[in-house]
């Protein structure tokens, strides 16, 4: 080892076996670009369909009674609940791929330290208490989810690791439900139709006002996430070389916990649940582009905006002129095709 | 100089360690012995400052650990625990990049010299290109040994000693790795002016390339000081309970060389 052997010629071969494509940069490009012609794509879809080449002249005015209609259409219904799910399913999906490396599990998801059982509580405890107006309803959610993981975190920071904080999620996650289960007991005809629609999760809520609200803060508390992908990759080393490298280790576990929470709370109280996203985006980019956060990060986020719009076209397009619930889309599309995933996988 | 007096710790009623002092100067390479269960590992996570001692202290260059912060302690020690847990899919790059991490100001070209040259001093620079699950567990040893590397000798920016702290960096290697990895460790020292401790269990390893050895027997220091001096049948018998036959190296007759019976 003291000697020399072949010197390096090129010593950073990471992904140079495939094609320039394969690189980081590349798929994340790639992936940008496949995004922004599938929010074109889910705009101009619907009931009324808007055509595509007439998107761009679209959104600065309208000159005939068709295009007026269009127009109002777009900017009004289409465009928000297209930068909402996106939105949305970014957030979700970077919020996976953090608690994954918190975790250091690749199966690891938000849900486990309670904030989507926490905020569906709130949820349900608002339709069926407060009557369930949105403006009751989005911060019951938010504050039952905050509740839920700040407990979680603090009853299980007593056990060494993240056994504690798991162990402390999996009772609250069942309290939660217990309660969840009881509101829906005592719930009226009408309290349970609400109830059962926030639990199959929809983007029907998307306005301009909403985004004015939520994507600053997403964008924020996400760039705050992002920012400790040093961290998030030593984590993977284990929490020893972790602590080794120089990361305080506590800190940056109760910093990560906090902002999944801040970032995951508000939109779980606006959207209800939508499974499947946070889990399997971070781990789809995983496997194809390796587990450094530095590209995970980044390629999730646009990873998890084109998995959520998808599934939100999907939903709009299916039974014209009604829609399905997303929640419902997520789960019925990516589950068969993380199974099927996993069955390339062996051989 | 990284120093540790007196230090003392019972876990569950248990004496642990149990005054016990030990120095690591700049340049030398120092070996721990003991059986399984006498206190090296502990010994090894109090002198990384990731445990605290219920007793005694440790410091480093005058200044006690734990008023050190976690990041500062980073760009002066590097540590490589024993068992790898790693199973994410990284590549061997990119982990051995991270020994990096503690130096944010150091450029990518920098980084890139500094991997070049522990890859090759770890002997793994024909796995540049490979992910680290699909290497063999002696291969994912020497990539992580890679890595504190570049933790090491990226501190030489920083003003005080500079340790590099191994808990059995050879147990899955072959003997001719195993050779290879503590030479590389006192060519450290000696060239980079680093402080070494190393775990380990072969003796006459240790022996071979150890100035000091320090000896540990139920979370005592049974002995302290050059391998010729401390290896004697009478501390082997109280470190690991077995006869052992103490006769000088036929090769190197400074050397002792330690049968089991």
């Amino acid at each position: 080892m003291s000697s020399v052997t072949s010197p390096l010629s090129s010593p950073l071969p990471a992904a140079s076996k495939t094609s320039r494509w394969r690189t980081p940069a590349g798929v994340l490009g790639l992936l940008s670009a496949l995004l922004i012609a599938l929010m074109l794509l889910s705009a101009s879809s619907g009931a009324l369909h808007i055509p595509l080449t007439e998107l761009p002249g679209l959104l600065f005015s309208a000159s005939g009674p068709d295009e007026t209609l269009w127009r109002s259409v777009l900017i009004d219904v289409r465009l928000p609940r297209v930068l909402f799910a996106a939105l949305a399913g970014a957030a979700l999906a970077l919020s996976g791929a953090a608690m994954q490396a918190l975790f250091r599990n690749p199966l690891a998801e938000p849900g486990l330290i309670g904030i989507s059982a926490g905020g569906a509580l709130g949820a349900v405890g608002a339709i069926v208490l407060g009557g369930g107006s949105f403006l009751v309803l989005a911060p019951s959610a938010f504050v039952g989810s905050l509740v839920a993981t700040v407990a979680a975190y603090h009853l299980g920071r007593r056990y060494p690791g993240m056994a504690g904080l798991l162990l402390a999620g999996v009772a609250i996650n069942a309290i939660c439900g217990a309660l969840v289960g009881l509101f829906t007991y005592l719930a009226d005809d009408n309290q349970l139709r609400s109830l059962t629609f926030w639990n199959m999760g929809s983007l029907a809520g998307a306005s301009w006002p909403l985004l004015a609200g939520l994507a600053p803060w997403t964008l924020v508390v996400g760039a705050l996430i992002a920012r400790d992908w040093r961290a998030m990759n030593a984590l993977l080393l284990g929490e020893r070389e972790a602590l080794h490298l120089g990361f305080p280790l506590k800190a940056v576990r109760r910093r990560l916990i906090l902002l999944t929470a801040l970032l995951v709370g508000p939109l779980v109280a606006a959207t209800g649940a939508i499974g499947f996203v946070g889990l399997v985006v971070p781990h789809l980019v995983r496997l194809a582009l390796g587990a450094d956060h530095r590209w995970l990060l980044p390629t999730s986020v646009v990873a998890g905006a084109i998995a959520l719009t998808l599934a939100d076209w999907l939903a709009r397009i299916a039974v014209i002129p009604a829609e399905l619930p997303i929640g419902i889309v997520t789960s019925l599309v990516g589950g068969p095709f993380f199974l099927w995933l996993l069955a390339q996988r062996r051989h | 100089m990284l120093l540790a007096e007196n230090l003392f710790i019972e876990r569950q009623g248990k004496l642990v360690l149990d005054d016990v002092s030990l120095s690591l100067s700049a340049g030398e390479v120092v070996g721990v012995l003991g059986a399984n269960g006498a206190g090296k590992s502990t010994l090894l996570a109090m002198l990384a400052g990731e445990l605290a001692p219920q007793r005694g202290r440790v410091s480093v260059d005058g200044t006690p650990l734990d008023r050190l912060d976690n990041a500062h302690l980073a760009r002066q020690r590097a540590v490589l625990p024993q068992s790898p847990s790693l199973s994410f899919n990284l590549g061997v790059c990119e982990v051995v990049a991270m020994g990096a991490y503690p130096f944010p100001e150091l450029s990518t070209f920098d980084v890139e010299q500094l991997m070049i040259r522990a890859l090759a001093l770890a002997d793994v620079s024909h796995l540049a290109g490979r992910r680290y699950p699909q290497l063999s567990g002696g291969e994912a040893q020497r990539v992580q040994f890679a890595r504190v590397l570049v933790q090491v000798l990226a501190a030489r920016q920083s003003r005080g000693g500079r340790f590099l702290l191994l808990d059995e960096p050879t147990a899955s290697l072959d003997p001719k790795h195993q050779q290879a990895l503590l030479a590389c460790a006192r060519q450290l020292a000696r060239d980079e002016r680093i402080g070494v401790l190393v775990i380990l269990h072969d003796v006459n390893l240790a022996a071979a390339w150890c100035d000091r050895l320090a000896l540990l027997a139920q979370g005592k220091l049974v002995g302290c000081g050059d391998p010729a001096s401390v290896l004697t049948p009478a501390t082997l018998a109280a470190v690991y309970g077995v006869e052992a036959e103490v006769i000088p190296h036929p090769r190197d007759s400074n050397r002792p060389l330690v049968l089991f019976n």
